[in-house]
């Protein structure tokens, strides 16, 4: 890294998105823009029943309407794909029904599709899906985890007997010693709804089957190309080689993006039938009914502590709702248990008992969704430990202080499997103390309560896994690669064109690339151009998810960087006949490092070596494109953390709630660029809070969705977001060059953490507790009502 | 409520396009009331698109001919005569807070638009529009009736006259008939001795209100004379609430205890349940809200 000639658009600068420009005037390219020659559009017939036996099709009247190339059921497209299994290899008992394309016989979700409509364009397709006649027979509905796992409840798939995916349990030390000798035990129930991802473009892709070659491509909405390179490869049985997949610009991820969809293979193996392009775009509507969702957990957890305030033992039970079915390749089991084995992390205890169960239900699948079962953890900690300091008449700051693992501890294992190394959680807090006036604020607190102003502060402390290495996904037996790759070259002009393996959906991962590229070589960022996500082009790899791109792919960036320097410098050294080690590159000129003095353009360099090379000694080598890996071979995950706070009010007479302030302090390691790393955080947090207060998919008990369309399904919107302030502690990741640890998910993780412990540090003058996410204003009134009547 | 979002999930396709229709745009407003006639139950008009597109989009409705009122000058305009300030159909709810005429003497419809949906919304959806559509939880219907409020109705045939308490006839019903348009609408200059209440309580800014009132009360010293409550989002129209419109009047201001008229709410109010909110919590709602709208005028009267 060239710090000596930090730059004003190198690592650590401010650089705004490179993508702005284009993307603000409306010459972004995201998968709706594109049209290939002789394109057919998709439109799926979707199940409006979450549990039924389909006793006829009729898609004869669909077959004759205007524009219509073909209307393709379960026995036309689900012969030509293998199904999946989600299921993971390393987590023994885990268990799922193999997912077929199409429903054939039985529909087992809401939005479960059952017949692709293939028309020349969209309104013609959607036009003629309406006439196609489904004959239902309604099944017993599985509703919920409790029903589904209740004695006597029919398993949803007979096959697996019951509807338990998987159940797991871990003990470290002597928990139920631990508990039964406290001085107290504080023990609460958290229930989480279902939510959605709600990106701002939906999905979609447009595949492309050649027949004259056998090929596929695939523009993707896709966080991961390399993914659905193997999965198209393997289940469409097509040679790698001949698959390829391009992410375009993408408005938005969550995760949800990196799912794999069986209406999307559909529409695939539609393009393969068809021998032409076909396009599947979701639209707002379907995207209710189809996408993955996120959460729907029961969990109850405890924690025992002694009056001297040290904490002997915390335990967490979770039963989470998965859907019908276990999500291929990134399973949703991992909800839960990441939400048990985050669970107290930042905290010094040793006895520690936990068990997850994933239960099968009616439901639309559970996927990956920013954050994972982290804010759970989080939420459940910092609940737990705030109410732990109240019992003990301590201020939460001052327990925090006493019960965080000290620096000496470190590097060490959490009692959940937690490997912490450079963690800086003491930091953290003094820095947020500072941050907020915590004194004053709390003094506020109190002086407004007299005057029945009921406001809350909630600090959460959280741990953020982030860039996960091979022994996470490599065990499970899924092809997820967690390396990722750079391709640099000179041009001759003197520029360097990159190609990362990374995707971005909006977090601006690519202009953090080219900081590192630029600054590592020695030139400005607009001698950089930088593409990503495209399988056919790039070193293997990962792709975005897990808040890994500038941690591993950033990694990357610099070894590759750092390998075409070399190689500049050497041929620079040649032509010029000066040692190369004497030579350095500023600002796109070969310099000579005692004196500074430039001693060739790089545009000199690029010419001789493309053009020129008659006039090099004939041994000379020149190697102007280079390529390099990263991925931390024995790393499991490197872990981020950080503390936020959460100022409210709650209006104690109508259960409305107000966001008065939000602070975040946050450490991901170096960062590269505090723009995009703030932007992450502030996006975070309006996520976060939005999943607190107010985003829910609401089922009737049958599993019927009741709020599906923008109007009643409430997402967060800029009057009821606060004041977002974000400051920074940076401790360097100790295994890389680069030192970046991910920022992803961080934002959403400690909001929710800090929103629930607030609203229900703004409840305790009525020994109220809300417990029931989103809260919304009845469920605070109920809450409320419970404390007066004597209940919790 | 926008619509009932169940519905569309209950097809076997989700889809957000309309399906195919004809439009036009007439020059005159004569011009609208025969096409309008000619075309019978065809044709529905529309003024700023702002309830009926996204109806269309759902295929909740699927008419053959849209008719475009929104350039009709005879539709536009404001004006005061007589004690009497008369606002054009095509007001934008924009307009009304902005207008000087509107913000002086009839600011409850100021305060109301303020909490009509977002800045977009405003600025095309129209006065006439939100009465025509009748949605139990808008704000423009009840601050109508509270306002005693008369409608020109206008048709090939003719115009007509209609109080707004008589034109809302129930849960998106209205007196309006085949081939009428709202011409204007008209709003007696309110008393000096009268103040207009408004609050609502809508999930977030801009949000359809899960309870609110538009209130015209008159106060003598400390205590409340006489009170026209309309309230919106738990009624299936905009009528005014007669019963606690009377147990208020005869109130000592502030308001502390709602005992006097918790009753008169359940009479007079008909919440359903809806997902995620109980008809019995928005009855709580409401009576907070009417507890805060009387003493805010306190406040007001203070200042
Ligand atoms: C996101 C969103 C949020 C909203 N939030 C709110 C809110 O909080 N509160 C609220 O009150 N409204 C809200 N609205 C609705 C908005 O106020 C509409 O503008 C209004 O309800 C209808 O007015 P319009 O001019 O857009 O009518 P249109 O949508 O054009 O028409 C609505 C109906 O009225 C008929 N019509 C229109 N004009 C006339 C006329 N002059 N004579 C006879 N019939 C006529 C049409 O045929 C149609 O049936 C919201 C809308 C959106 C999209």
């Amino acid at each position: 890294m060239n710090t000596n000639t930090r730059s004003s658009t190198g690592i650590g600068a401010r650089v705004p998105r490179l993508e702005l420009q284009r993307l603000l005037s409306g010459r972004g390219r995201y998968i709706d823009d594109i049209k290939l020659p002789r394109m057919l559009h998709v439109c799926f017939v979707r199940s409006p029943h979450p549990h039924a036996r389909i006793v006829s099709i009729n898609v004869e009247p669909a077959k004759q309407a205007r524009g219509v190339e073909a209307v393709l059921t379960a026995a036309d497209i689900n012969p030509r794909c293998e199904p999946f299994v989600g299921v993971a290899l390393h987590r023994p008992g885990h268990r799922s029904a193999p997912q077929l394309l199409l429903a054939s016989e039985r529909a087992v979700w809401q939005g479960q599709p059952v017949v692709a409509v293939i028309a020349d364009s969209l309104a013609e397709a959607e036009d003629a899906a309406e006439l196609v006649a489904i004959e239902w027979a309604p099944l017993p509905v599985v509703g919920d985890q409790m029903q589904a796992i209740a004695p006597g409840t029919p398993a949803i798939h007979p096959e697996l007997d019951d509807n338990v995916a998987f159940d797991f349990s871990l003990e470290r030390g002597e928990p139920a010693k631990a508990f039964a000798e406290a001085d107290y035990v504080i023990e609460e129930e958290f229930r989480f709804e279902r939510q959605m991802a709600m990106t701002l473009e939906t999905r979609g892709l447009i595949a492309d089957f050649n027949p004259g070659d056998g090929s596929l491509t695939v523009i993707h909405a896709h966080q991961s190309p390399f993914q659905m390179q193997d999965v198209f490869s393997r289940h469409l049985k097509i040679p790698e080689h001949k698959v390829r997949v391009i992410a375009p610009d993408i408005g938005g991820g969550f995760g949800m993006k990196l799912n794999l969809y069986v209406d999307e293979m559909a529409a695939v193996v539609a393009s393969m039938v068809l021998g032409r392009p076909v396009k599947f775009c979701v639209d707002r509507l379907e995207s209710f009914v189809s996408d993955a969702q996120a959460r729907d957990h029961r969990i109850k957890a405890r924690i025992a502590f002694m009056k001297s305030g040290e904490i002997v033992a915390m335990e967490m039970d979770d039963i989470a709702a998965v859907g019908a079915y276990g999500m291929p390749m990134r399973f949703n089991v991992a909800e839960g248990m990441m939400a048990i084995t985050i669970t107290g992390a930042p905290y010094s205890f040793e006895n520690y008992k936990a068990r997850t169960r994933s239960i099968y239900v009616n439901k639309n699948l559970i996927g990956m969704y920013r954050g994972v079962g982290m804010p759970l953890a989080c939420i459940a900690t910092e609940l737990l430990t705030d109410l732990a300091a109240d019992k003990l008449g301590i201020d939460t700051v001052e327990f925090k202080r006493r019960t965080y693992r000290p620096k000496s501890s470190l590097p060490c294992i959490t009692p959940g499997g937690q490997r912490l190394e450079t963690v800086s959680f003491h930091e953290c807090l003094e820095k947020l103390v500072e941050l907020i006036d915590y004194d004053a604020l709390r003094k506020e607190q109190r002086k407004l309560r007299e005057k029945d102003v009921f406001r809350g502060l909630g600090i959460a402390t959280f741990c953020e896994q982030t860039a996960y290495g091979p022994p996470y996904y490599g065990p499970s037996g899924a092809p997820i690669s967690t390396q990722d790759g750079c391709n640099l070259r000179l041009e001759p002009s003197g520029s360097v064109r990159c190609v990362t393996s990374l995707t971005d959906q909006g977090q601006g991962t690519l202009t953090g690339i080219a900081q590192i590229v630029a600054d590592t070589i020695g030139v400005s960022i607009e001698q950089v151009g930088v593409i990503g996500g495209d399988s056919s082009i790039s070193p293997y790899g990962g792709g975005a998810w897990a808040s890994r791109g500038m941690a591993i792919g950033g990694e990357a960036a610099l070894r590759a960087g750092t390998m075409l320097k070399h190689n500049i410098l050497a041929l620079a050294g040649t032509i010029t006949q000066t040692p190369p080690e004497a030579l350095d590159i500023i600002d796109g000129q070969v310099v000579n490092t005692r004196t500074g003095q430039p001693v060739i353009s790089l545009a000199d360099v690029g010419r001789i070596g493309y053009f020129r090379q008659d006039t090099l000694p004939p041994d000379h080598d020149v190697q102007l494109s280079v390529s390099a890996s990263f991925v931390g071979n024995d790393k499991m995950y490197y872990m981020a953390n950080g503390v936020q706070a959460s100022y409210v009010e709650v209006d104690c007479e109508t259960g409305f709630i107000k966001v008065l302030g939000q602070w975040a302090v946050d450490d991901c390691g170096r960062v590269i660029n505090p723009l995009l790393v703030d932007g992450q955080v502030r996006g975070g947090i309006v996520q976060g809070i939005g999943a607190v207060l107010y985003e829910e998919c609401i089922y009737s008990d049958d599993a019927n969705l009741l709020n599906g369309t923008m109007a009643d399904y409430l997402v967060p919107m800029a009057d009821e977001m606060p004041d977002i302030v974000v400051a920074h502690v940076e401790t360097p990741e100790a295994s890389t060059k680069l030192g970046a640890k991910g920022i992803g998910e961080a934002g959403l993780i400690g909001a929710m953490g800090s929103v629930w412990v607030a609203v229900n540090d703004a409840l305790k003058p009525f020994g109220a507790r809300v417990r029931h996410q989103p809260f919304t204003p009845e469920r605070v009134l109920d809450a409320l009502a419970r404390a007066r009547s004597g209940r919790r | 409520m926008l619509f009932d979002s169940t519905l569309s999930l209950k097809h076997n396709v989700q889809i957000m396009k309309a399906r195919n229709f004809r439009y036009i745009r007439p020059d005159s407003l004569q011009h609208a009331y025969r096409i309008l006639e000619e075309n019978g139950g065809d044709a529905v008009p529309i003024a700023g698109g702002q309830s009926l597109l996204a109806g269309l989009n759902m295929r909740l409705s699927a008419p053959k001919l849209l008719v475009d009122i929104g350039g009709l000058k005879e539709l536009a305009g404001q004006s005061q005569r007589d004690g009497t300030i008369r606002l054009g159909a095509l007001t934008r709810h924009g307009e009304l807070l902005q207008s000087d005429l509107v913000r002086k003497q009839l600011p409850l419809l100021a305060q109301a638009a303020a909490h009509i949906g977002h800045v977009a919304i405003r600025n095309r959806g129209t006065l006439g529009g939100s009465l025509a559509y009748a949605d139990p939880a808008a704000e423009l219907p009840a601050c109508s009736v509270a306002l005693r409020a008369t409608l020109v109705l206008g048709s090939a045939a003719g115009e007509r006259e209609v109080k707004a308490e008589d034109f809302f006839k129930g849960l998106f019903e209205t007196d309006l008939r085949p081939g009428e348009l709202i011409v204007a609408v008209k709003f007696p200059a309110p008393q000096a001795n009268t103040t207009a209440g408004f609050a609502e309580l809508a999930r977030r800014r801009g949000d359809f209100a899960l309870v609110g009132l538009a209130a015209m009360v008159s106060a003598r010293r400390d205590r409340i004379e006489g009170a026209r409550l309309v309230y919106f989002g738990c009624v299936d129209r905009a009528k005014v609430a007669a019963s606690v419109s009377v147990a208020v009047s005869g109130l000592a201001m502030p308001v502390l205890d709602t005992a006097a008229f918790e009753r008169e709410i359940r009479q007079d109010l008909t919440p359903d349940d809806t997902p995620g909110l109980r008809a019995e919590t928005k009855l709580h709602m409401a009576t907070v809200l009417t507890r805060r709208v009387l003493n805010s005028l306190v406040m007001q009267a203070a200042s």
